[in-house]
């Protein structure tokens, strides 16, 4: 059986810093301000120093999960930086489970901090199987209320800052609006006002405006899809600064939002039901659960598709049936069968590019990832997947090589496609009188991707929705 | 229209291209090695081109992986070089369907037929013409030496494809064993192809017209020859083209890059500021004043010499034949060095040792006999058996002994040598714990060695530069082959040649401390530290140990000789020796050759060495058997009987096969399962096939269609069982998904773990023969009989069986009741095997691993070897019930594992029990597992030791392993004895 662990009290709470890691800033931020409004004092960990991995090193066996070493790393450079007392400390770290050997990083970062003379520092996991018990902490249903909005806001953040930012015409301003809306939210999600409906929604559309109304300049691009390994796929930290590389070699990253990941963790306990037929109770729960995160990410998909200028996440249940014929849903450990299924969701929306991230020998990804690379090309020949590892010895220069022959691939098949595009075109317009009504993908101005293209892919979905 | 000029710079881990075209035709090609300078050595090249550039408007661009830093800080155009390749092809051979590019440290594959599709080697995939360079230093060879030698080999023997650090331990004793070197050389060829092959096509085909472009396919002949024949190609269809060397730089011209005249390229390559992104470390010294009290310090640490040539009175011998070098040691009555050796082994230790046996008689004359002589190392039994040496020490042992020499309260050692890193604690006068580098991060000193070369030094002179180093560059802990890409990063950005002797210095500690030792402070070390080894000669590496570890230590005066003096010293209880006479030297002969031993089904292959007057030594051998069948074959040996037991369940007939076949294959979770799936089918009406054991060749069946290189082993032999499955024509094929295993009650949860639960998605994916034919991998539950048969019913009903409710029952109850037969059965064999050790006096080890690891392709006999030296076998899952499963510090959540902790648990509790855990390469899991393993058997004073295993396992290795564990235990009960007597 594990290990004893020390539980966080109430005292603790009253007097205790909570240090947590940030995986996403916008997301992690307003999730902050959330548990703060609670009485906690949640502190984010965003440094980005090198020493980070050295540590993390020190104490975790070596070929354990990159992004445990990270994580970890992280924590105990934190807790050695003096910045904060370590006696007045605690760790919170978010965990999902399962049979993934990153359900152990919370034993891992025990024992490591047992060994870096930390032993006394309460770590408290927020899981969904309810691992432990902490009388100082609860999630209780106004803060998981509170938590979704938060998530929710961020995935809309990130979904729009990312379409914005490589057109943006005063560099850093669409991050900066992000900012501006990211304390914002964190403020008004943390004010301890019961949250209504009605005001998320009106926020979902003010934010979509503002990004709106940002000046941009057309400018060409090719747009790269990020999926993999939950940490190495969001965090900075993890990914050398993927999206900031990408971003500066001319590209639009596409990265699928942080709420389908908890989706997938409700989907499959869910589908567990069905396959094992256990935990009846807890099925109930999560259909529950289930419905109203759906619910309340279409809602999200509505508001953006009706204000008409960003591409919209994809339903949730579609992505689902996207895995269909590839991987059967029941594989559920680490990403699972999310991220064969997001980058098919990808495919979908016209983005071919994917770059999919992993921690150097994660176990799932053998299967979810690069198991399944030949067949997602075997049925969509366009697209052009480069599988990246990260770890503590990887250089960057390895990485880069690889995702520059990614890019110009990429921008190569642009190239040929405008070109047979440009073609047709006036061959078209030599042959027929009428005015033709293609469009050329090279002429691609932001407006472009935003209402016909996208627009045009919802009903889609839904048809497949009538048919699954 | 005038002639249209274009400059294509290819700037690559060790090499510097330049190609002018005229009219994209080239007219000047270059090719040179930077030796790290890659900007100096650019301007270099432009300079001697200013005749053709001079007054001309050309266009440039730059390629390459360390040329990507500068292009972008000289503004140059840059042009990925897969790219660049594919706009040659496209130009010169556009009916190529397929290019193969070897480069320094990359290798690619790019597919023109049928969609282009571009590979480059990941970052696990270590480099080729590297790779081939640091073979030949091993050779003792140059490059063009070993390329002919290879032209004459006879035979191929199998060498690690997946990195070059695996493939180097694998050669190793084929060198020791006295393997010829144009096999070898040949061998080390095809390790490259099949890299190439294997871990890059991942599953497409090479066929059509390939074209073969790069430095070491331009250069090596064997290398060309290897690749046609095993990808089976006629000249027709394998071209390997004049401009193959510079093809990158040449496409690089071809593709569009910016205008330039000849100052404004020259003036921005050289004002270029380089980008410093590499971090850089403290200097390793202060200053000459520095330096100068450290060799003080560390000068006082000698044994003393004499001069063998006036010496008179008796002598010992001592003899290192390790996996690079070969040691001698020749000590007085006072233990000093009379006589000492060291020097690469150069393939033949057996000429070496004898060469300088002739010395040492010559110098001894009259006045000097030798009294005793041991071996030691790698080489231990081969040179003991060709010189008739009194003893073979222990590698371990004899260091020991020697350390003690210098520091008798020594409490860890610390070897760092050519091939490997060994450290080992000391407790109560006897060795405590062991930890060899596992083959992932060896070559540490032989590392180095190369580097230097590479770069134009000797060791000494690079070891030298790294002392007045200013600014070490951090290059990171993890294996060589990443060092390489951290040094190339460094190399872009100008690091000098100072800063990067001493950041490898730091990073070879760091990897032994961090990767090999995992510590997480100096104290947990010991108090008193010996240092040796070949390595710890270089003073960069020292006093980087030292400022890591933030204690002084000692390095004896002989570091690099201690194996030798320790297996001198222990040589001195002998008082005449029965070495081989110099008169009988002079008879010597010593002739090798291959063959293989048909003892039992692993048919090893084995090297017979044979000498003048008879006498026989065979290496290569898993077990004692080819020597003679000294083997006792009584010795339970729970691998045999779980091997013997599926044997006899494929063989056995049950059921009416009314229903037709299915085929399981016997790999993974499969190997423990197969009891339950063929009561089960053949309760239901089917005759049930197995795919069988594995051999080496169900692996090689498979392998070009695994995706991902860096799995498990285990997993990836899987794709072989399943081709052989398809061969039996099984009406359908069953492998299910289990993402819980059976709940045996002792953990909080029963996962498998993710290979093992979901390996049948994957390879639907990948084997494209598996779309021909019928294959079930339904998700099933295997703890509620119920749901199980209920989602079997289902899985099998929807592909047209017609099974009833209350069929499906039946069989599954059959099923789960013959698994459970055979859990029972392995541990009543459990029992009787302790019950047996007991009763004779033997000593028992469980080989903790996986049910998996039974397979004798995946042990590689490992109990086999256990056995032969006098150990009854057990598995973990076989004494898992008779300990109560101890708490674990994390979460204890998969089924296999927790009888691991159970296993060690009962380790703890029975004095005469030993617990060696095996682990396979790539496993995720096992990085949690084994630190648990080892902390339950050390709480309770017990010794752990871990093997890890992959394609290839040197057994030769492993045999040190468990030899170091037996002489360690013994001598604890030796000392436990003398403390209670």
């Amino acid at each position: 059986m594990s290990g004893s662990y020390i539980p966080f009290t109430e005292e603790m709470k009253k007097t205790y810093t909570i240090l947590a890691p940030t995986m996403l800033p916008m997301h992690f931020r307003m999730v902050a301000a959330v548990l703060n409004s609670f009485g906690y004092r949640v502190e984010l960990l965003d440094g980005n120093s090198p020493d980070i991995p050295e540590t993390g090193l020190r104490y975790v066996h070596n070929d354990t999960c990159y992004p445990a070493i990270l994580v970890i790393g992280q924590f105990i450079t934190a807790l050695e930086s003096g910045k904060y007392d370590p006696h007045k400390t605690a760790l919170i770290y978010f965990q999902t489970g399962g049979g993934c050997r990153a359900s152990n990083y919370i034993s891992l970062l025990r024992k490591a901090l047992k060994k870096a003379g930390y032993g006394y520092v309460p770590v408290i996991s927020i899981s969904f199987l309810g691992l432990e018990k902490h009388p100082g902490f609860h999630l209780t249903l106004p803060m998981l209320h509170g938590l979704i909005y938060g998530l929710l806001y961020g995935d809309l953040l990130m979904n729009t800052v990312n379409q914005v930012r490589p057109y943006e015409k005063v560099k850093g301003s669409a991050e900066a609006l992000a900012a501006k809306w990211t304390e914002r939210l964190g403020k008004e999600l943390g004010s301890g006002k019961p949250i209504r409906y009605r005001k998320v929604k009106e926020n979902y559309s003010r934010i979509l405006n503002d990004f709106a109304s940002l000046p941009t300049v057309p400018r060409d691009t090719v747009r790269v899809g990020i999926v993999g390994e939950i940490f190495v796929k969001y965090s900075p930290l993890g990914n050398n600064n993927l999206e900031n590389f990408l971003i500066s070699e001319g590209a639009e990253t596409v990265v699928p939002g942080l709420v389908d990941f908890f989706l997938y963790c409700v989907y499959n306990s869910l589908h567990d039901y069905g396959i094992y037929k256990f935990g009846v109770l807890s099925h109930a729960v999560s259909k529950a659960a289930f419905s109203f995160l759906c619910k309340k990410k279409n809602d999200l998909i509505a508001a953006t598709v009706s204000h008409g200028r960003f591409r919209p996440p994809t339903d949730f249940r579609h992505v689902i049936r996207l895995a269909d014929g590839y991987i059967d849903t029941g594989t559920k450990m680490g990403e699972g069968w999310l991220l064969t299924a997001e980058m098919l969701e990808l495919s979908e929306m016209g983005v071919k590019n994917v770059v999919c991230t992993q921690p150097f020998g994660c176990l799932p990804n053998h299967i979810c990832g690069k198991g399944m690379m030949k067949p997602i090309k075997e049925r969509n020949p366009d697209m052009n997947i480069v599988a990246i590892d990260y770890d503590a010895g990887a250089s960057a220069v390895n990485q880069e090589n690889r995702l520059k022959l990614m890019l110009a691939y990429a921008r190569e098949k642009e190239k040929e496609k405008a070109q047979v595009q440009a073609h047709a075109q006036v061959h078209a317009q030599a042959q027929a009188a009428e005015p033709t009504v293609e469009k050329s993908t090279a002429e691609k101005s932001t407006e472009a991707f935003a209402s016909e293209a996208f627009a045009a892919e919802i009903p889609a979905a839904a048809s497949t929705d009538g048919r699954g | 229209m005038s002639t249209v000029y274009s400059v294509g710079i290819d700037i690559g881990s060790t090499t510097a291209k330049l190609v002018i075209t005229e009219n994209g035709e080239p007219t000047l090609c270059r090719y040179e090695r930077h030796m790290s300078q890659a900007r100096g050595k650019l301007t270099e090249l432009l300079r001697d081109a200013e005749g053709i550039l001079q007054g001309k408007r050309f266009t440039a661009a730059i390629s390459g992986s360390a040329g990507m830093g500068l292009a972008q800080a000289a503004g140059v155009p840059f042009v990925q070089e897969v790219f660049a390749t594919a706009e040659v092809v496209k130009r010169k051979e556009p009916d190529a369907s397929c290019v193969i590019e070897l480069g320094g440290e990359d290798a690619k594959v790019i597919f023109f037929e049928g969609g282009r599709d571009e590979r480059m080697n990941g970052s696990c995939a270590g480099g080729t013409g590297a790779f081939i360079d640091q073979m030949a230093v091993l050779l003792n060879m140059t490059v063009d030496e070993m390329d002919r030698a290879s032209l004459s080999a006879e035979r191929i023997y199998p060498i690690a494809s997946r990195c070059g650090v695996f493939a180097k331990s694998d050669i190793q004793p084929l060198l020791n064993q006295g393997a010829s070197k144009p096999d070898i050389a040949a061998s080390i060829y095809q390790a490259v192809v099949n890299q190439t092959v294997a871990g890059l096509a991942q599953g497409r085909k090479i066929r059509g017209k390939v074209l073969f472009l790069g430095g070491p396919l331009y250069y090596c002949q064997g290398l060309r020859l290897r690749f046609r024949q095993t990808l089976g190609l006629d000249e027709e269809h394998a071209k390997f083209p004049e401009y193959g060397r510079h093809a990158v730089a040449l496409g690089a011209a071809l593709c569009i890059g910016k205008e330039y005249t000849y100052e404004e390229l020259l003036l921005a390559v050289e004002k270029s500021a380089d980008i410093k992104t590499s971090r850089r470390l403290p200097p390793l010294f202060d200053g000459p004043e520095d330096y100068e009290e450290f060799r003080k310090r560390h000068a006082k640490d000698t044994v003393g010499e004499e001069d063998l040539s006036s010496y008179r009175g008796r002598a010992w011998l001592g003899v290192d034949c390790g996996s690079t070098t070969t040691k001698l040691v020749l000590i007085s009555e006072e233990g000093k060095i009379l006589y000492s050796y060291y020097s690469p082994n150069l393939g033949n230790p057996v000429s070496v040792v004898k060469e300088q046996l002739e010395k040492i008689y010559a110098l001894c004359g009259d006045r000097t006999v030798i009294c005793g002589a041991a071996s030691t190392g790698y080489g231990e039994t081969l040179i003991q058996n060709a010189f008739s040496l009194d003893e073979g020490v222990v590698e371990t042992i004899a260091h020991y002994t020697a350390a003690a020499r210098f520091r008798p309260d020594v409490d860890f050692i610390l070897d760092i040598g050519g091939q490997d890193i060994k450290c080992f604690k000391i407790r109560n006068g006897a060795i405590d714990s062991i930890m060899l580098n596992e083959a992932c991060s060896s070559g540490c000193g032989s590392f180095i060695e190369t580097f230097a070369r590479s770069m134009g030094y000797s060791a000494a002179e690079f070891a030298a530069k790294g002392i007045t180093a200013k600014a070490p560059v951090n290059l990171g802990t993890r294996c060589t082959v990443f060092m390489n890409s951290s040094v190339k990063q460094s190399q872009k950005e100008g690091t000098t040649v100072e800063d990067i002797s001493a950041g490898l210095s730091v990073s070879v500690v760091k990897n032994a401390l961090y990767k090999v030792i995992r510590a997480h402070s100096p104290e947990e070390l010991g108090k008193n530290i010996v240092v040796q080894g070949g390595t710890f000669l270089n003073d960069a590496v020292l006093r980087a140990f030292e400022k890591e570890v933030g204690t002084e230590v000692i390095r004896p005066s002989v570091a690099g000789l201690m194996g030798a003096y320790g297996a001198a010293l222990h040589a001195m209880r002998f008082s005449k020796s029965k070495i081989l006479t110099a008169e009988a030297l002079k008879h010597f002969v010593h002739r090798s050759t291959g063959t293989v031993c048909q003892g039992c089904g692993n048919h090893c292959r084995l090297t017979v060495n044979t000498f003048d007057g008879g006498r026989r030594f065979i290496s290569g051998n898993q077990c004692e058997r080819g020597l003679g069948g000294r083997r006792d074959e009584s010795l339970p040996d729970l691998y045999a009987f779980k091997q013997s037991f599926l044997t006899s369940l494929s063989e056995k007939e049950e059921g009416d096969g009314r229903r037709g076949t299915v085929g399981i294959p016997l790999a993974l979770g499969m190997l423990e399962q197969a009891p339950l799936w063929k009561a089960l089918f053949s309760s239901l009406g089917y005759r049930v096939i197995f795919s069988g054991l594995s051999t080496r060749a169900t692996y090689e069946k498979g392998q070009l269609t695994i995706p991902s290189d860096t799995a498990c082993y285990p997993a990836k032999i899987m794709h072989g069982h399943m081709l052989e499955l398809i061969e039996k024509k099984p009406d359908f094929l069953f492998y299910p998904c289990l993402s819980y295993n059976v709940d045996e009650g002792r953990s909080d949860n029963c996962y498998n773990c993710p290979i093992v639960a979901y390996y049948p998605e994957l390879l639907r994916g990948n084997m494209d023969d598996l779309k021909s034919v019928r294959f079930l991998s339904p998700f099933l539950n295997l703890n509620r009989p119920k749901v199980l048969a209920k989602g079997l019913r289902k899985a099998l009903n929807r592909e047209g069986e017609k099974i009833g409710r209350r069929e499906m029952k039946t069989a599954v109850k059959k099923g789960l009741a013959a698994y459970r037969a055979y859990r029972e059965a392995v541990a009543e064999e459990g029992k009787r095997a302790v019950r047996y050790a007991k009763e004779q006096g033997k000593r028992v080890m469980i080989l903790a691993g996986r049910p998996y690891h039974c397979d004798p392709e995946i042990n590689h006999g490992i109990d086999k070897l256990a056995a032969s030296l006098g150990f009854v076998v057990v598995s973990e899952d076989s004494v898992c019930d008779m300990a109560e499963p101890p708490r674990v510090g994390v979460l204890n959540q998969w089924t296999y594992h927790s009888r691991l902790y159970a296993a060690a648990a009962y380790a703890t509790e029975h004095p005469d029990t030993e617990l060696v855990q095996l682990v396979s390469f790539g496993c995720g899991i096992d990085a949690i597992t084994s630190d648990e393993v080892r902390a339950i058997l050390e709480s309770h004073g017990k010794l752990y030791t871990q093997i890890k295993i992959d394609e290839i396992t040197n057994l030769g290795a492993v045999r040190i392993r468990l030899r170091s564990l037996i002489g360690a235990v013994e001598e604890r009960e030796r000392n436990r004895k003398e403390s209670e007597g």
